[in-house]
């Protein structure tokens, strides 16, 4: 007897629209041993630090096995207000102000739950990562996009902010530097947020998990600035700094009651996150420091090699300042961002990410992620030429 | 910084061609580069990373490890004595050390026999050496940064993900 499963699938979910970067991948799958670089990753390409795996290696045969705290262990948390006070001037407790969770996703995640009733209002700068919009359906509030656009290098603005804000909306969410456009705001830009967000009475949940790779003058936390940190929840992780990826390690800083509120959700469904990871993650943030900045160094030096063949190859691309990601523009190729990419990897087996999987705003650019060494990218951007040299003929 | 010294300290291998693409100078330029640095005697060489353990490779099948007391002389210190040493072809690497000794010596040779000779002939003769301590090296596990054997599992990386 068939029985048409489907229609238990709840309706938001049903109503959820498929990850374009799940298709994308789906398509790269399929040319498995076709020797394709791959441009399409949103992680590093560096293997942990080899004395952050030796911790982990070494708390198992201690026999770490166990939980720990809901909020994460104390040692941990301890670690984490040290870092986030040196490096973002911002100061939390860590018995009651901070929370470890599952990676930032998971942070994401609880604090929607936490802080949204059904028809809240959230805010977002869009093109932004993929799971923003889901995130905030999932919770039955609404998402409310706001347009960051190329001229200025995809950094937020105040203006557009006002622009896009309609009664209703209750919390702002930040991704600075962004993925995927690697556009960030300066301290006067975030000023103006600021203000913006105390005028509206927003909440701000800031998800900076790619500031370390900063790459010209500093990273300024919004949670920073004068009357911020008590209506803001910062996030931040080891995902991208200490090519901690698949340990699945975030945190969230923010004013007790809501710590608390997210930490009542956290133990309800996740309990805590892995002990061994934490084990980890205190070693990353004790001895990590200089493999972070070696990291970034060669980032760095990927970003001004990529963004300036990009340029030459008439993508028109500006130097994200942070992230590992460039985001350049397709409409000199004569083709959309999507045939861009499929032709791309057809024609020379290079897999880069078509902007729109990250939102509208996203239409007529590509994700071009220079997490790879100097060698396959080298070899990338001379594809990427010879396939933009076919479309101009 | 020379900016062609920072790629070179990040251990990297590029060749002039792809140095020149990541730094966005002429190959010439690095070229360039390349010359002062030698001239500043920075930049010494390229040489190849073997593993030597491999029948294939094995130019230099016997490596040691020469722990070496020596005689500081009045003026010259230890140089003139190390700096004598490290002139024999036989030696790899030379270094003065503190602690135990003063000289570590790392010395290649085709067989057993040809290092015994040159510490027996060669380096515990020399005037003011006063004693040496040879050992030999069994296993590399790592040789110049590089990992002997071991695999590293990033190509498991996912193609794309968000």
């Amino acid at each position: 007897m068939s029985v048409d499963s489907k229609r238990w699938v709840a309706g938001h979910v049903a109503a959820l629209p498929k990850s374009g970067i799940r298709d994308f991948f789906e398509l790269v799958a399929k040319m498995k041993g076709q020797d394709v670089i791959s441009l399409g990753v949103g992680e590093p390409d560096f293997v942990t630090p080899w004395h952050i795996r030796e911790a982990a290696i070494y708390a198992l045969e201690k026999g770490k096995t166990y939980y720990t705290s809901n909020l994460g262990m104390i040692e941990l948390r301890r670690a984490i207000a040290g870092y986030v006070s040196e490096h973002f001037n911002v100061s939390y407790k860590p018995e009651s102000e901070i929370l470890v969770t599952v990676g930032v996703s998971e942070a994401i995640d609880l604090a929607l739950r936490a802080l949204c009733n059904p028809g809240d209002k959230v805010m977002y700068h869009q093109p932004c990562y993929v799971s923003y919009h889901p995130s905030v359906a999932l919770v039955h509030a609404q998402g409310v996009a706001v347009p960051t656009f190329a001229k200025d290098h995809f950094a937020l603005t105040a203006e557009a902010l006002r622009a896009a804000w309609v009664p209703g909306c209750k919390i702002l969410m930040l991704n600075l530097p962004c993925n995927p456009t690697g556009g960030t705001c300066d301290r006067v830009q975030l000023e103006a947020i600021a203000a913006f967000c105390r005028e509206k009475d927003l909440l701000v949940m800031s998800d900076e998990i790619y500031s370390e790779l900063t790459f010209e003058g500093t990273h300024t936390s919004i949670a920073s600035l004068p009357g911020m940190q008590e209506r803001t929840i910062f996030l931040h992780g080891f995902s991208k700094a200490f090519a901690m990826t698949g340990w699945r390690i975030g945190y969230a800083c923010g004013p007790e009651p809501l710590i608390d509120a997210m930490m009542k959700v956290h133990q309800y469904t996740m309990l805590c996150a892995s002990i061994i990871a934490q084990e980890a993650a205190l070693e990353a943030l004790l001895r990590g420091w200089d493999s972070v900045c070696k990291m970034r160094d060669q980032y760095h030096r990927r970003r001004d090699l990529v963004v300036r063949r990009f340029n030459e190859i008439g993508l028109i691309c500006h130097a994200p300042r942070g992230s590992f990601y460039a985001f350049p523009s397709t409409q000199n190729m004569g083709v959309s961002e999507k045939d861009f990419a499929v032709g791309l990897l057809r024609e020379e087996k290079v897999a880069v990410v078509p902007g729109s999987a990250f939102g509208a705003n996203g239409l007529g650019h590509v994700r071009a992620c220079f997490a790879t060494s100097y060698e396959q990218l080298i070899v990338a951007c001379d594809r990427i030429e010879r396939y933009a040299g076919t479309l101009r003929k | 910084m020379n900016p062609v010294l920072k790629l070179l300290l990040e251990g990297g291998h590029l060749s002039t061609a792809q140095m020149a693409q990541v730094v966005g100078l002429s190959e010439a330029e690095v070229q360039q580069h390349l010359e002062q640095l030698k001239k500043d005697k920075i930049f010494l060489g390229w040489r190849p990373v073997l593993d030597l353990s491999r029948a294939e490779a094995a130019g230099a099948a016997v490596r040691a490890v020469i722990e070496v007391k020596v005689t500081p002389e009045r003026g010259g210190g230890f140089n003139r004595l190390a700096e004598r040493l490290a002139r024999f072809d036989e030696v790899e690497s030379c270094y003065l050390m503190s602690g135990g000794y003063d000289l570590l010596v790392f010395v290649d040779g085709s067989s057993l026999q040809k290092v015994a000779a040159f510490v027996s002939e060669k380096l515990s003769t020399l005037e003011g050496v006063l004693s040496t301590s040879t050992h030999f090296m069994l296993r590399s596990y790592k040789e110049g940064g590089f990992l002997i054997d071991q695999n590293e599992a990033s190509s498991t990386r996912l193609t794309v993900t968000p």
